[in-house]
């Protein structure tokens, strides 16, 4: 599905991936955790082709193309989602006309017909209610004044909409009561179909309590410093990162 | 910013081809013979040539208003010709089937069928081409509800007292440098009126389009809205793609008597020259609304076009009780300079104002609200609120609002709100990590952004105007 070669890559001027070997295969579940401020959020974005994240060396293929050739949208198209950590708002555009542009662009990509208002609204609310959001946010602006749990299950539902192939979730769970952890956790164990990979990026174990993984990846300073099953987000949940030799600064607000 | 957006902003003009039309023409120049023979070649009455020849010695001693935010070369008033008419329309052509094919596929290729059955149903059509009016749609129907919609220079003919009673109550012929000048010349555009307690049966609206090279166009509507009548009104335009620019100055008055209602809504699509400013209209328009009692007067306008946009739509609100709405979004992008926003002058009494303003810059532009809230002494538990949000694309744009409030009655009550904002990288990220392309994401930012507006146009226009905008977003690629 996915494999990421001595990956080096830079944000602004500052380099922050800095050699990172990843392999996903299809139907597996990595978590990646690792103290703030170590690149989690700077892997995804390098991976699905942000702005201003310029790779430097290394080799990506998703799928057996090279995904570093491609535009964002084309990457997204190929099926690469990723639930961001901090959605963003876009005033005045309805949940609803926005999950209907992209669930079409995706479809119109893959040579498919786009989908009929009727079909698009059922497909909607069946997607809402799995995330336990109320079908009026379908009508609201995206994220646009949405608590942050709230933005974080519109994430999820957006995420079960496109039935992407590879999904990275960025901190899925911060912010979250456990019942809404638990939402979020349902709505990502309902996409798991031993064919579509999700990386789950996470500060804390708890939600693998959830969602249990196939690996545990410990990211740190732009590099995978730890891999093993998912005994060793325990570990990591009962030492903290200490160990990596410099303080865990705990979650971010 | 990213190089994709500034490719997304690159400009795309669908409406710049020229019709291969043969025109009478003026030669360049303007004096009191010119406004003679124009006034002769549309037979009018000589009151109106009169009226003219005023309006024109008064426009001479005023000088050209240099207040607004915008900047171009001055106009030489003596280049300009200031009639031009397609010959075949000399002979007046009684039904479409007599009117020149050529003309008639002109506005079909900007998407304006003007043979009714291919028409909008419910939507009757004026279509003013350079000086004159090429035909008017739906009229029979409209008569029989007592409407009357035809070019004012028919009006001149068949309604001289309704025409004499109203022009230049609400624009005086000596308002503004502009006003003054479009009295002294102005060609064609919309005569409406509305008996007493009618709703008009269909929307009305006029398409304006410049051809001609080198001709300015000055068009004039009048809409008098009786006693309790109803009417909804939409004004399009559009201009080839020349590297001169274009002067057009217009004067729109709308006069709505006790418990009228008119809504007039615009979509503006001049051509706003090429990237690097050349060419382009110059749109300096004066339009102004009066109110008398429980009267109101909406004004929505979508504003994409132009090179230069000076353009105030205003309201006067001499009745009690009487309510002005000024809904705009202007987009400006590559130059393009644009000077809008509205006065709404409260005189009568629990007056009421609503004052909706979108401004969006991109590329190299420039985009200023201006607006004026003026409460009267009599203006007693009068109420305005305004909302001006201003949203860049790029950062070599610029917006500007200048808002000026007046209250001479302490019992009113002026509120002002004001936003900047981009259409950030983050926003644009989302939308192609969710599978749009760049274009698609500004623009339907962009319309978000407009959503307030765009619920204030007719059904059939909203759609036009979002996609519209969308065009004008594109880029070169589509
Ligand atoms: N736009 C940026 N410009 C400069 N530095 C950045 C930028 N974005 C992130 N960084 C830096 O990159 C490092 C990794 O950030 P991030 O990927 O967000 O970490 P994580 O998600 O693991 O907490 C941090 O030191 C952060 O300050
Ligand atoms: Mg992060």
């Amino acid at each position: 599905m996915l494999t990421i070669k001595d990956l080096h890559a830079r944000v602004e001027e500052k380099t922050i991936i800095k050699g990172l070997n990843l392999e996903i295969k299809p139907g597996e579940v990595h978590a990646i955790m690792g103290p703030n401020g170590a690149g989690k959020s700077t892997l995804g974005y390098v991976l699905s082709g942000r702005d201003g994240y310029e790779v430097e060396q290394g080799e990506v293929t998703f799928k057996g193309a090279n995904l570093l050739e491609m535009e964002v949208e084309e990457r997204a198209q190929a099926g690469l989602f990723l639930a961001f950590q901090y959605p963003v708002e876009i005033p005045g555009v309805s949940n609803m006309e926005f999950m209907k542009e992209s669930v079409n662009a995706m479809r119109k990509a893959r040579g498919e017909d786009e989908l009929s208002s009727a079909e698009f609204l059922k497909k909607a609310k069946e997607a809402c209610k799995q995330v336990n959001l109320p079908l009026d946010f379908l009508k609201r602006g995206v994220n646009e004044g949405f608590s942050g749990g709230e933005k974080k299950r519109n994430e999820i539902m957006q995420l079960i909409m496109l039935e992407p192939k590879l999904a990275i979730l960025d901190e899925s769970d911060s912010g979250l009561d456990v019942d809404a952890l638990q939402v979020v956790a349902n709505g990502v164990n309902s996409q798991r179909d031993g064919e579509r990979s999700f990386i789950v990026v996470t500060h804390y174990q708890r939600l693998l309590d959830f969602i249990e993984p196939d690996y545990v990846h410990i990211l740190a300073q732009g590099k995978i410093v730890k891999s093993g099953g998912p005994e060793l987000a325990k570990e990591v949940e009962a030492s903290g990162y200490a160990w990596l030799g410099q303080a865990d600064e705990g979650e971010e607000a | 910013m990213s190089e994709q957006i500034d490719q997304a902003l690159a400009r795309k003009y669908d409406a710049g081809f020229v019709s291969e039309v043969e025109s009478e023409t003026f030669p360049a120049g303007l004096d009191e013979d010119v406004i003679r023979r124009l006034s002769a070649i549309k037979g009018e009455p000589e009151w109106m040539l009169e009226w003219r020849l005023k309006a024109y010695r008064t426009w001479l001693k005023l000088t050209e208003p240099e207040w607004a935010h915008v900047d171009y070369p001055k106009i030489d008033y003596q280049d300009i010709s200031y009639y031009s008419a397609p010959k075949s329309m000399k002979d007046k052509p009684k039904s479409l089937d007599e009117v020149d094919p050529e003309l008639l596929r002109t506005y079909e290729k900007l998407g304006i069928p003007l043979h009714e059955q291919e028409m909008l149903a419910g939507v009757a059509v004026d279509a003013v081409f350079d000086s004159v009016s090429v035909v008017t749609t739906f009229r029979e129907k409209l008569e029989e509800a007592g409407v009357i919609f035809c070019p004012i220079s028919e009006a001149l003919h068949k309604y001289p007292d309704l025409v004499k009673k109203y022009l230049g109550t609400v624009v005086p012929r000596g308002d503004n440098y502009f006003a003054a000048l479009n009295s002294a010349v102005f060609t064609d555009g919309s005569f409406v009126y509305i008996p007493k307690g009618v709703r008009c049966p269909m929307e009305l609206s006029t398409y304006f389009r410049i051809n001609e090279q080198n001709t300015g166009q000055f068009e004039r509507t009048l809409i008098v809205a009786e006693e309790g009548s109803y009417v909804s009104y939409l004004e399009g335009c559009t201009a080839p793609q020349r590297d001169e620019n274009q002067l057009h100055a217009a004067v729109v008055e709308l006069v709505a008597l006790d418990d009228a209602e008119i809504k007039y809504s615009t979509v503006q699509n001049w051509y706003p020259g090429d990237e690097n400013g050349k060419g382009g209209i110059y749109n300096f328009v004066t339009k102004r609304g009066l109110c008398e009692k429980n009267a109101k007067i909406s004004w929505t306008q979508v504003e994409t076009g132009s090179a230069v946009t000076w353009k105030y739509p205003s309201c006067i609100l001499k009745g009690d009780n009487s309510v002005g709405e000024f809904y705009s979004v202007a987009l400006t992008r590559g130059k393009q300079q644009a000077d809008t926003g509205t006065k709404m002058i409260h005189l009568g009494k629990n007056t009421k104002s609503t004052i909706i303003s979108k401004g969006i810059s991109a590329g190299y532009s420039n985009n200023a609200y201006r607006g004026l809230v003026r409460m009267g002494p009599g203006a007693e538990g009068a109420r305005n609120f305004t909302e001006c949000d201003s949203l860049l694309i790029g950062d070599k744009c610029g917006a500007h609002t200048f808002p000026y409030i007046e209250s001479s009655n302490p019992s009113a009550i002026v509120e002002h709100e004001a936003t900047t904002s981009k259409v950030s990288d983050d926003q644009l990220f989302l939308c192609q990590q969710r599978g749009l392309d760049p274009e698609k994401a500004v623009s339907m930012i962009v319309n978000g952004f407009c959503k307030e507006v765009f619920r204030e146009l007719p059904m059939e226009f909203a759609v036009e105007a979002g996609k519209l905008l969308e065009i004008s977003l594109e880029g070169s690629v589509g």
